[in-house]
Protein backbone atom coordinates (compact mmCIF):
# COMPACT_ATOMS: atom_id res chain seq x y z
CA UNK A 1 0.00 0.00 0.00
CA UNK A 2 2.70 2.30 0.99
CA UNK A 3 4.13 1.65 -2.38
CA UNK A 4 2.07 3.23 -4.44
CA UNK A 5 3.43 4.44 -7.48
CA UNK A 6 3.35 8.58 -8.32
CA UNK A 7 0.87 9.20 -11.16
CA UNK A 8 1.65 9.15 -14.73
CA UNK A 9 1.98 12.80 -16.04
CA UNK A 10 -1.51 13.97 -17.69
CA UNK A 11 0.09 14.76 -21.25
CA UNK A 12 1.79 11.46 -21.55
CA UNK A 13 -1.44 9.51 -20.65
CA UNK A 14 -3.53 11.69 -23.36
CA UNK A 15 -0.37 10.96 -26.08
CA UNK A 16 -1.14 6.79 -25.74
CA UNK A 17 -4.78 7.49 -25.59
CA UNK A 18 -3.94 9.54 -28.85
CA UNK A 19 -1.87 7.52 -30.80
CA UNK A 20 -3.54 3.92 -30.10
CA UNK A 21 -7.09 6.28 -31.75
CA UNK A 22 -5.33 7.32 -34.42
CA UNK A 23 -4.08 4.14 -35.63
CA UNK A 24 -7.54 2.96 -35.39
CA UNK A 25 -8.95 5.45 -37.65
CA UNK A 26 -5.72 7.00 -39.43
CA UNK A 27 -5.11 3.28 -40.33
CA UNK A 28 -8.17 2.41 -42.35
CA UNK A 29 -8.56 3.53 -45.66
CA UNK A 30 -12.20 3.87 -45.40
CA UNK A 31 -12.55 6.26 -42.86
CA UNK A 32 -10.22 8.38 -44.72
CA UNK A 33 -12.14 8.02 -47.84
CA UNK A 34 -15.55 9.23 -45.50
CA UNK A 35 -13.75 11.98 -44.28
CA UNK A 36 -14.58 10.63 -40.39
CA UNK A 37 -12.49 11.95 -37.91
CA UNK A 38 -12.97 11.50 -34.34
CA UNK A 39 -13.32 13.48 -30.85
CA UNK A 40 -12.01 12.07 -27.64
CA UNK A 41 -12.95 13.33 -24.39
CA UNK A 42 -11.48 10.65 -21.91
CA UNK A 43 -12.79 7.16 -23.29
CA UNK A 44 -15.21 8.88 -25.12
CA UNK A 45 -15.55 9.28 -28.52
CA UNK A 46 -18.05 11.24 -30.53
CA UNK A 47 -17.73 10.09 -34.78
CA UNK A 48 -17.27 13.13 -36.87
CA UNK A 49 -18.15 13.43 -40.56
CA UNK A 50 -17.82 17.28 -42.00
CA UNK A 51 -20.06 17.90 -45.11
CA UNK A 52 -18.73 16.99 -48.49
CA UNK A 53 -20.57 16.90 -52.10
CA UNK A 54 -19.78 13.50 -52.41
CA UNK A 55 -21.80 12.34 -49.54
CA UNK A 56 -24.68 13.42 -51.41
CA UNK A 57 -27.07 10.50 -52.51
CA UNK A 58 -30.41 12.73 -53.53
CA UNK A 59 -29.36 15.91 -55.18
CA UNK A 60 -32.42 17.91 -55.48
CA UNK A 61 -33.67 18.08 -52.19
CA UNK A 62 -30.52 17.62 -51.55
CA UNK A 63 -29.76 14.48 -49.04
CA UNK A 64 -27.00 12.76 -47.79
CA UNK A 65 -27.23 8.77 -49.27
CA UNK A 66 -28.17 6.04 -47.25
CA UNK A 67 -25.03 4.25 -47.62
CA UNK A 68 -22.80 7.50 -46.53
CA UNK A 69 -25.02 6.88 -43.38
CA UNK A 70 -24.70 3.46 -42.96
CA UNK A 71 -20.88 3.56 -43.59
CA UNK A 72 -20.45 6.24 -40.95
CA UNK A 73 -22.85 4.78 -38.06
CA UNK A 74 -20.61 1.49 -38.94
CA UNK A 75 -17.46 2.92 -38.75
CA UNK A 76 -18.45 5.00 -35.64
CA UNK A 77 -19.49 1.54 -33.88
CA UNK A 78 -16.24 -0.35 -34.90
CA UNK A 79 -13.64 2.41 -33.62
CA UNK A 80 -15.28 2.96 -30.14
CA UNK A 81 -15.31 -1.21 -29.69
CA UNK A 82 -11.91 -1.84 -31.19
CA UNK A 83 -11.11 1.59 -28.63
CA UNK A 84 -13.23 0.07 -25.59
CA UNK A 85 -11.37 -3.22 -26.59
CA UNK A 86 -8.02 -1.76 -26.08
CA UNK A 87 -8.28 0.71 -23.34
CA UNK A 88 -7.18 -1.41 -20.36
CA UNK A 89 -3.82 -1.98 -22.59
CA UNK A 90 -3.16 1.69 -23.37
CA UNK A 91 -4.37 2.96 -19.82
CA UNK A 92 -1.88 -0.36 -18.64
CA UNK A 93 0.75 1.27 -20.87
CA UNK A 94 0.78 -3.09 -22.05
CA UNK A 95 0.01 -1.89 -25.56
CA UNK A 96 2.81 -0.35 -27.99
CA UNK A 97 1.48 2.85 -29.04
CA UNK A 98 4.13 3.43 -30.55
CA UNK A 99 4.51 0.60 -32.57
CA UNK A 100 0.79 0.63 -34.16
CA UNK A 101 0.34 1.75 -37.93
CA UNK A 102 -1.18 1.01 -40.87
CA UNK A 103 0.35 -2.48 -41.15
CA UNK A 104 0.43 -2.90 -37.60
CA UNK A 105 -3.22 -2.73 -36.33
CA UNK A 106 -4.67 -4.72 -33.46
CA UNK A 107 -6.95 -6.75 -35.26
CA UNK A 108 -10.08 -5.46 -35.41
CA UNK A 109 -14.07 -6.43 -34.95
CA UNK A 110 -16.02 -8.34 -37.71
CA UNK A 111 -19.53 -7.03 -38.55
CA UNK A 112 -21.68 -9.69 -38.50
CA UNK A 113 -24.93 -7.82 -39.23
CA UNK A 114 -25.61 -4.33 -38.76
CA UNK A 115 -29.08 -2.41 -39.14
CA UNK A 116 -29.68 0.98 -39.72
CA UNK A 117 -33.25 3.08 -39.43
CA UNK A 118 -33.28 6.07 -40.96
CA UNK A 119 -35.25 8.82 -39.25
CA UNK A 120 -35.37 11.87 -41.55
CA UNK A 121 -32.80 12.63 -44.20
CA UNK A 122 -29.36 13.76 -43.90
CA UNK A 123 -28.93 17.27 -44.43
CA UNK A 124 -26.03 18.49 -46.36
CA UNK A 125 -24.17 19.79 -43.24
CA UNK A 126 -21.58 17.70 -40.51
CA UNK A 127 -22.80 15.03 -38.90
CA UNK A 128 -22.06 13.48 -35.84
CA UNK A 129 -22.17 9.84 -34.19
CA UNK A 130 -22.04 8.28 -30.57
CA UNK A 131 -21.68 4.77 -30.11
CA UNK A 132 -22.84 2.78 -26.83
CA UNK A 133 -21.50 -1.04 -26.42
CA UNK A 134 -24.42 -2.38 -24.83
CA UNK A 135 -22.57 -6.20 -24.43
CA UNK A 136 -19.22 -7.19 -25.35
CA UNK A 137 -18.39 -10.42 -24.50
CA UNK A 138 -15.23 -12.69 -25.38
CA UNK A 139 -16.72 -13.55 -29.00
CA UNK A 140 -19.46 -11.48 -29.47
CA UNK A 141 -20.90 -7.90 -29.07
CA UNK A 142 -24.18 -5.85 -29.94
CA UNK A 143 -23.71 -1.64 -30.16
CA UNK A 144 -25.61 0.74 -30.38
CA UNK A 145 -25.07 4.16 -32.84
CA UNK A 146 -26.77 7.39 -32.21
CA UNK A 147 -26.06 9.95 -35.48
CA UNK A 148 -27.24 13.76 -34.94
CA UNK A 149 -26.78 16.99 -37.31
CA UNK A 150 -27.77 20.47 -35.86
CA UNK A 151 -29.49 19.27 -32.76
CA UNK A 152 -28.31 16.53 -30.76
CA UNK A 153 -31.78 15.66 -29.66
CA UNK A 154 -33.02 14.97 -32.63
CA UNK A 155 -31.36 11.95 -34.54
CA UNK A 156 -31.28 11.53 -38.31
CA UNK A 157 -30.40 8.12 -37.88
CA UNK A 158 -29.44 5.55 -35.74
CA UNK A 159 -28.17 1.80 -35.92
CA UNK A 160 -27.62 -1.60 -34.31
CA UNK A 161 -24.66 -4.00 -34.94
CA UNK A 162 -23.40 -7.43 -33.80
CA UNK A 163 -19.54 -7.73 -33.94
CA UNK A 164 -17.87 -10.64 -33.78
CA UNK A 165 -14.67 -9.88 -31.21
CA UNK A 166 -10.75 -10.67 -32.60
CA UNK A 167 -9.16 -13.86 -30.88
CA UNK A 168 -6.88 -11.45 -28.33
CA UNK A 169 -4.42 -13.23 -25.88
CA UNK A 170 -3.96 -16.04 -28.49
CA UNK A 171 -0.72 -14.92 -29.63
CA UNK A 172 -1.54 -13.31 -32.85
CA UNK A 173 -0.53 -9.73 -33.16
CA UNK B 1 -34.03 -8.87 -66.41
CA UNK B 2 -35.62 -6.12 -68.28
CA UNK B 3 -32.35 -4.64 -69.92
CA UNK B 4 -31.76 -2.86 -73.19
CA UNK B 5 -34.14 -4.03 -75.21
CA UNK B 6 -36.41 -3.79 -72.72
CA UNK B 7 -39.16 -6.19 -73.37
CA UNK B 8 -41.31 -4.49 -70.29
CA UNK B 9 -44.95 -4.54 -71.00
CA UNK B 10 -46.23 -0.68 -70.59
CA UNK B 11 -45.30 1.71 -72.84
CA UNK B 12 -42.39 3.60 -72.26
CA UNK B 13 -40.08 0.93 -70.49
CA UNK B 14 -37.28 1.53 -72.14
CA UNK B 15 -37.75 5.48 -72.06
CA UNK B 16 -37.94 4.51 -67.79
CA UNK B 17 -35.04 2.74 -67.64
CA UNK B 18 -32.85 5.42 -69.36
CA UNK B 19 -34.17 8.20 -67.19
CA UNK B 20 -33.33 5.45 -64.40
CA UNK B 21 -30.26 4.65 -65.50
CA UNK B 22 -29.39 8.42 -65.38
CA UNK B 23 -30.77 9.22 -62.76
CA UNK B 24 -28.91 6.30 -60.85
CA UNK B 25 -25.38 8.01 -62.53
CA UNK B 26 -26.10 11.60 -60.98
CA UNK B 27 -25.90 9.85 -57.41
CA UNK B 28 -22.59 11.50 -56.02
CA UNK B 29 -21.94 9.27 -53.55
CA UNK B 30 -22.40 6.38 -55.60
CA UNK B 31 -20.16 7.60 -58.41
CA UNK B 32 -17.71 8.48 -55.98
CA UNK B 33 -17.74 4.76 -55.32
CA UNK B 34 -17.66 4.34 -59.00
CA UNK B 35 -21.22 1.91 -58.96
CA UNK B 36 -21.99 0.82 -62.53
CA UNK B 37 -25.70 -0.10 -63.20
CA UNK B 38 -25.21 -3.52 -64.65
CA UNK B 39 -29.56 -3.89 -65.22
CA UNK B 40 -32.54 -2.54 -64.42
CA UNK B 41 -36.62 -3.36 -64.73
CA UNK B 42 -39.46 -4.64 -63.40
CA UNK B 43 -38.35 -4.13 -59.83
CA UNK B 44 -35.07 -5.55 -60.08
CA UNK B 45 -31.42 -4.11 -60.14
CA UNK B 46 -28.29 -5.34 -60.51
CA UNK B 47 -25.42 -2.73 -59.72
CA UNK B 48 -21.41 -3.58 -59.55
CA UNK B 49 -18.88 -1.74 -57.54
CA UNK B 50 -14.84 -2.20 -58.37
CA UNK B 51 -12.74 -2.72 -55.86
CA UNK B 52 -10.73 0.01 -55.08
CA UNK B 53 -7.38 0.36 -52.52
CA UNK B 54 -9.38 3.57 -50.55
CA UNK B 55 -12.84 1.53 -49.76
CA UNK B 56 -10.23 -1.19 -48.05
CA UNK B 57 -11.69 -1.75 -44.43
CA UNK B 58 -9.08 -4.15 -43.02
CA UNK B 59 -5.74 -2.50 -44.12
CA UNK B 60 -4.06 -6.68 -43.18
CA UNK B 61 -6.26 -8.27 -45.58
CA UNK B 62 -7.47 -5.61 -47.86
CA UNK B 63 -11.14 -6.76 -47.82
CA UNK B 64 -13.35 -4.13 -48.49
CA UNK B 65 -15.01 -2.15 -45.01
CA UNK B 66 -18.83 -3.45 -44.63
CA UNK B 67 -19.56 0.42 -44.99
CA UNK B 68 -18.97 0.90 -49.10
CA UNK B 69 -21.24 -2.68 -49.10
CA UNK B 70 -23.95 -1.55 -47.35
CA UNK B 71 -23.95 1.70 -50.12
CA UNK B 72 -23.57 -0.68 -53.16
CA UNK B 73 -26.39 -2.41 -51.23
CA UNK B 74 -28.52 0.51 -50.32
CA UNK B 75 -28.37 2.37 -53.64
CA UNK B 76 -29.26 -1.45 -55.65
CA UNK B 77 -32.40 -1.30 -53.18
CA UNK B 78 -33.48 1.89 -54.44
CA UNK B 79 -32.91 1.69 -58.21
CA UNK B 80 -35.22 -2.06 -57.38
CA UNK B 81 -37.64 0.41 -55.78
CA UNK B 82 -38.01 3.39 -58.78
CA UNK B 83 -38.07 0.60 -61.31
CA UNK B 84 -40.73 -1.23 -60.21
CA UNK B 85 -44.24 -1.30 -62.43
CA UNK B 86 -46.51 0.36 -59.79
CA UNK B 87 -44.75 3.97 -60.79
CA UNK B 88 -42.61 5.27 -58.32
CA UNK B 89 -41.32 8.41 -58.75
CA UNK B 90 -38.82 8.97 -55.70
CA UNK B 91 -37.91 6.63 -52.71
CA UNK B 92 -35.68 6.87 -49.62
CA UNK B 93 -34.81 4.26 -47.25
CA UNK B 94 -36.84 3.82 -44.05
CA UNK B 95 -34.34 0.87 -42.72
CA UNK B 96 -31.82 -1.19 -43.91
CA UNK B 97 -30.30 -4.52 -42.27
CA UNK B 98 -27.34 -6.22 -43.63
CA UNK B 99 -25.86 -9.57 -42.88
CA UNK B 100 -22.11 -10.12 -43.39
CA UNK B 101 -22.13 -14.02 -44.55
CA UNK B 102 -17.98 -13.64 -45.48
CA UNK B 103 -15.17 -11.17 -46.22
CA UNK B 104 -15.05 -10.36 -49.85
CA UNK B 105 -11.86 -11.34 -51.62
CA UNK B 106 -9.72 -8.41 -52.19
CA UNK B 107 -9.25 -7.31 -55.89
CA UNK B 108 -12.38 -8.48 -56.90
CA UNK B 109 -15.53 -6.85 -58.25
CA UNK B 110 -18.81 -7.07 -55.94
CA UNK B 111 -22.06 -6.99 -57.59
CA UNK B 112 -25.54 -6.50 -55.89
CA UNK B 113 -28.98 -7.33 -56.85
CA UNK B 114 -32.07 -6.44 -55.53
CA UNK B 115 -35.35 -7.26 -55.91
CA UNK B 116 -38.17 -5.06 -55.05
CA UNK B 117 -41.00 -7.78 -54.15
CA UNK B 118 -43.81 -6.28 -52.78
CA UNK B 119 -45.14 -3.01 -52.69
CA UNK B 120 -48.42 -0.88 -50.80
CA UNK B 121 -49.73 2.76 -50.93
CA UNK B 122 -46.15 4.27 -49.56
CA UNK B 123 -44.22 1.30 -48.42
CA UNK B 124 -41.75 -1.01 -51.07
CA UNK B 125 -39.99 -4.15 -49.62
CA UNK B 126 -36.51 -5.03 -50.70
CA UNK B 127 -34.21 -7.98 -50.65
CA UNK B 128 -30.60 -7.60 -51.71
CA UNK B 129 -27.72 -9.97 -51.83
CA UNK B 130 -24.07 -9.23 -53.52
CA UNK B 131 -21.44 -11.47 -54.45
CA UNK B 132 -17.66 -11.36 -55.53
CA UNK B 133 -15.80 -13.29 -58.19
CA UNK B 134 -17.20 -16.21 -56.60
CA UNK B 135 -21.23 -16.87 -57.32
CA UNK B 136 -21.78 -19.83 -54.54
CA UNK B 137 -22.06 -17.54 -51.52
CA UNK B 138 -23.15 -13.94 -51.29
CA UNK B 139 -20.73 -11.87 -49.34
CA UNK B 140 -23.68 -9.83 -47.83
CA UNK B 141 -28.00 -9.99 -47.84
CA UNK B 142 -29.51 -7.40 -47.16
CA UNK B 143 -33.31 -7.04 -46.32
CA UNK B 144 -34.99 -3.09 -46.46
CA UNK B 145 -37.83 -1.30 -46.43
CA UNK B 146 -38.12 1.56 -48.82
CA UNK B 147 -40.78 5.17 -48.45
CA UNK B 148 -42.53 5.07 -51.87
CA UNK B 149 -43.40 8.49 -53.51
CA UNK B 150 -45.90 8.36 -56.35
CA UNK B 151 -45.99 10.79 -59.16
CA UNK B 152 -47.89 13.88 -58.01
CA UNK B 153 -51.44 14.19 -58.91
CA UNK B 154 -51.79 10.12 -60.35
CA UNK B 155 -52.71 7.01 -58.79
CA UNK B 156 -49.85 6.14 -60.34
CA UNK B 157 -51.98 3.84 -62.82
CA UNK B 158 -49.20 5.02 -65.82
Amino acid sequence: MSLRRPPEPVHLVKQRRDRALAALTEGVPYVGFMGIRFDRRGDELTAVMPYDEKLIGNPTLPALHGGAIASFLEVAAIVELSFQMLWDEIESGDLDVEALGPDALPRLPKTIDFTVDYLRSGLPRDAYARARVNRSGRRYASVHVEAWQDNRQRLFAQATGHFLMPVRDGGEG
Amino acid sequence: MAGEGSDTPETGGDEKARIARQFIEAIPFSKALGMRLEEMGDGVAVISMPYETALVGEPRTGVIHGGAVSALMDTCGGAAVMCHPDAVSATATIDLRIDYMRPATAGERITARAVCYHVTRSVAFVRAEAWDADEGLPVAAATGAFTVQRQSGGEGGK
